[in-house]
């Protein structure tokens, strides 16, 4: 193999694997536009705020121990005792339910029927609420996180690779932590789907809100339930992009990127997102390998929207989604 | 009482189409005019100029452009931050370039510079509706700050990667450069404003204004009855870009003077302006000076409360400010959805009618 091609194949794996984690946001969205067509912005925040909330269980921080001392002038920073990771995710789990609880009587309940604009704005509103909570509960330094997931260059691939190529590729091993997590996630969420009473109780409300009513599903319980799951999946975002680059508020803005994600895929589709998020992975990867250095580089900036803004001019549901119908 | 129509007689049809039909909004209308023009230019310090006045005229051109074309036309937008960098660095090699032209041509060219990339990127919403539009022009955004930062020729080789606005003045008074007086930075924005609302409000009740509303409304209805979308949602595009343009070369040369690109003109900006005309009210020129009111004003008020008021540290505060806005933009979408143009017509229709209640 010339050396460039293994060079484009490494530099594309690792496309594919920062595929997974932009997936992993996207399939948050696509969860929640499914069952009540909310286009949820805050899904990136959701992200952030729960890393950040982890990260602040595990060291034991005070949550609001800023606000407190500014306050009271104390000076309390935290319990002094570091939880065990296992623990921790399993109570800022519990704090993504409560705050999907909370997001459902607090807002989403006023607002239902009204237009998806107002619906996405108050979203956008719900991510620069949470974006600031999450900061002044536990601070807005750049914070480490570290559950315990194996990280470093991957000896085996190394190896494997050089034997072949003559030429070791470079593969975190978190990335292909992440992509397994990734995996089991949208397997155990289609068998959910596809299997459980309450699963299709959700699809039923994705596919008429009113028609499931009339048969006895509480829309406010499944609301409530999706925003959970879509809780649930910001937490495994958040472990793995934190685990990665660090709890900061740059962790948010991965939402934007999965927007292009969504687009490419089609809104209401969930291997959609997961197509989408690997091809919008491997493509930025790509394009920076080979026009980047030409034009003067970052073109991870816009590449991803540049292709979804084309690809939809062809084709307008995306990939995967539903065929748009329009009547007069 | 004093709010009514009644004994305010018009005798000719251009007196029944007015923008103000009732007397006393048509006083409000002159003594605000009159405070804007006549007392402050002569009343701002600094302080007000630039924390307050300034960015909100200059907000509220922005806002006005994008209610074009979300609020009347029903194309949503996320490009607002990535147009305005293109009036600001179409300005600047204008300002460079041209050391002689006036600076409100080049002010104005900016903005027809932004109407031909505006109507570029809006080549797309032929073909793609609603919510995957609005994130299409994200695609505005993010490449237009990338080739403004990345490609020299814009920012003319200089060192830093940054653009500074050379002095240029209007009838001898500088109003760009360091020299400016805070009261020539009000007026030259304020006549932008004066002018431009002008021009706004009579192309959105004339034809142009009613085929973008048909093409909001229902857009294969609107087609059905013989509006061109094509023409309507360009020209939508163009004239919103238009009103972009101006309000960024304005935020460049006149209120900040040097601008770094993905600072000035970041995604941020673009959902400022996005908050800005939902909170006033989508479809409505009120609605836009309204919402860029309370965007720019909020928060200069906030900080001084927390800040000057109850002595937090400023980082405190700055998270709390996030938390307020957020939550008030909630707030008021729920309360009225369509935002304070909607509030202001419930109290109109009251005032009317007081003191009965129906």
């Amino acid at each position: 193999m010339p050396e460039q091609l293994i060079f484009a194949t490494e530099v594309a794996l690792n496309g594919l694997m920062t595929g997974v984690l932009y997936s992993l946001v996207a399939l948050g969205f696509v969860l929640i536009f499914k069952a009540s067509g909310i286009f949820n912005y805050s899904q990136g925040v959701l992200a952030l705020f729960a890393a950040l909330t982890l990260v602040g269980f595990q060291d034991g921080q005070v949550p609001f121990s800023h606000l407190i001392n500014a306050t009271f002038g104390t000076e309390i920073h935290g319990f002094g005792f570091e939880l065990p990771a296992i623990i921790a995710i399993v109570l800022t789990l519990g704090v993504m339910v409560l705050l999907a609880i909370l997001i459902e009587k607090l807002v989403l309940k006023h607002l239902v029927n009204q237009e998806p604009i107002i619906l996405f704005m108050a979203t956008i509103g719900l991510a620069y609420f949470l974006e600031g909570l999450g900061d002044i509960m536990w601070g807005s330094d750049i914070k480490n996180l570290d559950v315990g997931l194996p990280q470093g260059i991957s000896p085996v691939i190394d190896t494997v690779t050089y034997e072949w190529f003559g030429y070791g590729f470079f593969i975190d091993k978190l990335d292909i932590v992440a992509t397994v997590i990734a995996a089991i996630l949208v397997i155990s969420l289609t068998l959910f789907s596809q299997y459980s009473k309450q699963g299709r109780a959700l699809r039923a409300v994705a596919d008429d809100h009113q028609a499931a009513l009339s048969v006895g599903v509480s829309l406010r319980f499944i609301w409530v339930l999706v925003w959970s799951i879509a809780g649930l999946v910001a937490l495994v975002a958040g472990i793995m992009w934190g685990t990665k680059s660090g709890v900061q508020f740059s962790l948010s803005l991965i939402a934007l990127k999965a927007l292009p994600v969504l687009m490419l895929g089609g809104f209401t589709s969930i291997p959609g997102a997961i197509v989408g998020g690997l091809i919008i992975g491997v493509g930025e990867k790509l394009f920076e390998f080979t026009v980047g250095p030409m034009v003067g580089g970052a073109t991870e900036n816009w590449f991803a929207y540049v292709l979804a803004l084309v690809f939809l001019v062809f084709r307008p549901q995306g990939l995967f989604g539903e065929k748009i119908i329009e009547r007069v | 009482m004093f709010y009514r129509e009644a004994g305010d007689f018009k005798t000719s049809y251009a007196e029944d189409a007015q923008t103000f039909p009732i007397k006393f909004d048509r006083y409000r209308y002159y003594f605000v005019m009159a405070v804007g023009l006549a007392i402050l230019p002569f009343a701002v310090n600094d302080y007000w100029a630039n924390a307050v006045f300034v960015p909100f005229l200059i907000w509220s051109i922005a806002a006005i452009g994008l209610n074009i074309l979300v609020g009347y036309c029903g194309q949503v937008s996320l490009g607002t931050g990535g147009f305005m960098a293109v009036g600001a660095y179409a300005a600047y090699k204008l300002m460079t370039s041209f050391p002689d032209l006036n600076i409100v041509f080049v002010v104005i060219l900016a903005g027809f510079v932004t109407a031909a990339v505006g109507v570029l990127f809006g080549l797309p919403s032929l073909r793609i509706k609603g919510f995957y539009l609005a994130v299409a022009t994200l695609a505005a955004q993010f490449f237009l700050v990338w080739l403004f930062n990345r490609v020299p020729w814009f920012y003319n080789y200089s060192a830093s990667g940054q653009i500074s606005a050379p002095e240029r003045t209007v009838f001898g008074f500088p109003v760009t450069g360091a020299a400016t007086a805070p009261w020539a930075q009000y007026a030259i924005c304020l006549g932008f404003v004066v002018v431009l609302a002008w021009v706004a409000r009579n192309l959105t009740r004339g034809t142009l204004g009613r085929t973008w509303m048909a093409i909001r409304d229902m857009d294969i209805a609107a087609e059905i009855i013989g509006v061109n979308p094509l023409k309507a949602k360009l020209s939508a595009f163009a004239v919103s870009s238009f009103f972009i343009g101006v309000a960024g070369a304005l935020f460049f040369a006149v209120y900040l003077g040097a601008v770094e690109v993905g600072e000035a003109f970041g995604i941020q900006k673009s959902f400022l302006a996005l908050f800005m005309i939902i909170i006033g009210g989508l479809g409505s020129i009120f609605g836009a000076f309204a919402g860029a009111a309370f965007m720019v004003l909020f928060p200069v008020l906030l900080k001084n409360v927390l800040v000057g008021g109850l002595g937090w540290p400023t980082d405190l505060a700055a998270h709390l400010e996030l938390m307020i806005v957020g939550g008030l933009i909630i707030f008021v979408l729920i309360a009225e959805p369509h935002g304070i143009a909607a509030l202001w017509r419930t109290i109109k229709e009251k005032l009317r009618l007081w003191p009965f209640p129906h």
